[in-house]
């Protein structure tokens, strides 16, 4: 056994070891966040010139890039750059799946907190982590073999489009979006709900009108992060939406959206050609489009704190 | 121990048995609570004041596990019996916390609670109920211009006067308060204790309170639990001048508890 030193001394000794630890430490995790610091700014800078090259570079106007409906890059006389029906596209399946998943992940969320706590959660809980774990490939080839000859002969069209794209979508983002807003509901305290109870008012009433004003702005977080998921997942929307240049007019058209057209273009496009640099744009629109995903949530969490 | 039962009486708790699973939280309880009349509740950690407390608008039923035997008559109708109108009884016996615990509202928007979801709808309705909850708690000057502000804004004392309000904005007969000042500093205090003293005029006041002080200067009586049983039950100043039991005597000497 080690010999007990006087207290003075141990304390002087254990204070040099941690100084010296407290070093190595420091370094360690600012040398972490200066390389993921780095990583984030080299690949805005990298997607912001390339994104930016068909503009300046190619003499693609952005205007015709982002409002027009024509995409026919290959022709050689008079080729088109409109992005606008990819555009268009992603947003549609974002706010659709939105539209669908969001309603059902906070119902499911509340359900779990509110109504059914103890089996509730058992059940729900390990559904949501197995939904989150299915890789995006696998969805999208449940939606190619089922979905779609379902749409097909129940629905009509081809099968292949916006709403099979919705479904899909709205299938993945609904564990994000039930597991964040169920953090929302468990985190509120015990004191509002006793305080509603008391004050006669019912199970429904104290969840409608006291606990998701209260969850609002985490329940929002929620919804936006989902949406941000259905705005930057490719694979699963491709397989199922059919992906055409056109401009859908019906939720049964076969579209495209501006993932969809980069992962199926950047094959078999030349790196530095005016169509690989559209791509680049396409991918720039994607970025902006996380950014302000950001800003939003940023926005619903410091009014979450404000409360 | 009086415990004649008159016309007076707002609550009458006969023989009450409460179990949380296994443990006997409280033991036989005989506790007649009078009309416009502040009850103090005092005793040691433990000792069921909150349980008992909670039995009265049945907020109890929220916690698992809990089996309860006996009668707690308000107004003559038990209200353990199955068939009782909840909502109503809770209209009827407004609660306050331990610690303010307003929604994360408007001022406003917290006192109307109540009358809103008891079906008041006029808005003119509204606004002359919140602000007469307002002022029974002196809180109106202070708050009048900012009624539409966040209430997670006001202080701590501010906050608890709010809940009250909300609590009065259903127009109980009966408060129940438990702990109401415990989290509060002086000044909030004795603000509180002047304001259980007006509205002693207008409701029947129960409060549960660790500060013996307090239960002397607030309560007309004062019980004394210990382990789930009520020792005592007298008016205030007979308990704190000649208790009958030899334990409540420890107890507010400091002997214990
Ligand atoms: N939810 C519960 N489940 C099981 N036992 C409980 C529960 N709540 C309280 N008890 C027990 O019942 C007894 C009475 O508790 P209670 O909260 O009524 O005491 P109290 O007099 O209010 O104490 P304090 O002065 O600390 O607030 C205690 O022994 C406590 O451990
Ligand atoms: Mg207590």
């Amino acid at each position: 056994m080690e010999k007990i030193m006087p207290a003075k001394d141990r304390l002087l000794k254990s204070g040099k070891n941690g100084l010296g630890n407290e070093m190595r430490g420091k370094v360690l995790v600012i040398l972490c966040a200066v390389i993921m610091i780095s990583v984030t700014i080299s690949i805005t800078i990298f997607l912001g010139t390339k994104g930016l090259q068909s503009f300046i570079k190619n003499g693609v106007s952005p205007i015709e890039f982002i409002t027009s409906t024509k995409w026919n890059p290959t022709n050689k006389a008079n080729p088109e750059y409109g992005a606008f029906p990819f555009i268009f596209g992603s947003f549609a399946v974002t706010f659709l799946s939105a539209l669908v998943a969001a309603p059902l992940g906070i119902g499911a969320a509340i359900f779990m907190t509110e109504i059914a706590p103890s089996w509730g959660k058992k059940i729900l809980q390990p559904v949501i982590e197995l939904l989150v774990g299915i890789p995006s490939v696998v969805y999208g080839f449940i939606g190619l073999s089922v979905l779609v000859p379902f749409i097909r002969e129940n629905i009509g069209g081809l099968g292949f489009s916006l709403l099979a794209g919705t479904i899909v979508l709205s299938i993945m983002i609904l564990p994000t979006i039930t597991s964040i807003a169920t953090d929302a509901m468990s985190s509120l305290p015990k004191s509002l709900r006793e305080g509603s109870y008391a004050l006669g008012a019912t199970r429904w009433q104290t969840i409608r009108k006291v606990l998701i004003p209260a969850g609002l702005p985490t329940l929002l977080t929620a919804v936006i992060l989902g949406m941000a998921r259905a705005f930057g997942e490719a694979l699963a929307v491709q397989m199922v939406i059919g992906n055409v240049r056109d401009l859908p007019s019906s939720f049964l058209d076969a579209s495209a959206t501006l993932t969809t057209i980069i992962t199926l273009n950047m094959g078999h496009t030349t790196y530095g050609s005016v169509e690989n640099n559209t791509l680049w744009s396409m991918g720039l629109i994607l970025l902006i489009m996380s950014f302000v995903f950001i800003i939003l949530i940023r926005y619903f969490s410091s009014r979450r704190k404000m409360q | 121990m009086s415990t004649i039962t008159t016309a007076r009486t707002v609550f009458d708790i006969k023989d009450l048995n409460l179990w949380y699973g296994n443990h006997h939280a409280l033991k036989k309880i005989h506790f007649p609570i009078n009309k416009k009349e502040v009850t103090a509740i005092i005793g040691p950690s433990g000792c069921g004041k909150s349980t008992f407390i909670k039995t009265l608008n049945l907020m109890i039923n929220y916690v698992p596990n809990v089996k309860m035997t006996g009668e707690i008559n308000y107004n003559g109708q038990n209200i353990l019996n199955e068939k009782l109108d909840l909502v109503e009884l809770r209209k009827n016996v407004g609660m306050v916390f331990q610690k303010g615990n307003p929604f994360p509202q408007s001022i406003y928007d917290n006192v109307a609670y109540g009358p809103r979801i008891h079906g008041t709808k006029r808005k003119t309705h509204l606004d002359e109920i919140v602000t007469k909850s307002l002022m029974d708690v002196a809180l109106w000057d202070e708050v009048k211009d900012r009624l539409h502000t966040p209430a997670l804004g006001l202080s701590g004392g501010q906050q608890q006067r709010l809940c009250i309000a909300r609590a009065l904005a259903t127009k109980p007969d009966v408060l129940l308060m438990d702990e109401p000042t415990s989290a509060l500093d002086p000044i909030s205090t004795l603000k509180i204790e002047e304001l259980i003293l007006n509205l002693k005029e207008k409701y029947t006041i129960v409060i549960v309170t660790h500060n013996m002080q307090q239960a002397s200067r607030v309560s007309d009586k004062t019980a004394f639990f210990l382990m789930g049983e009520l020792i005592e039950l007298d008016d205030t100043s007979t308990i704190f001048s000649n208790p009958a039991d030899e334990r409540t005597e420890g107890y507010i000497s400091g002997r214990f508890g």
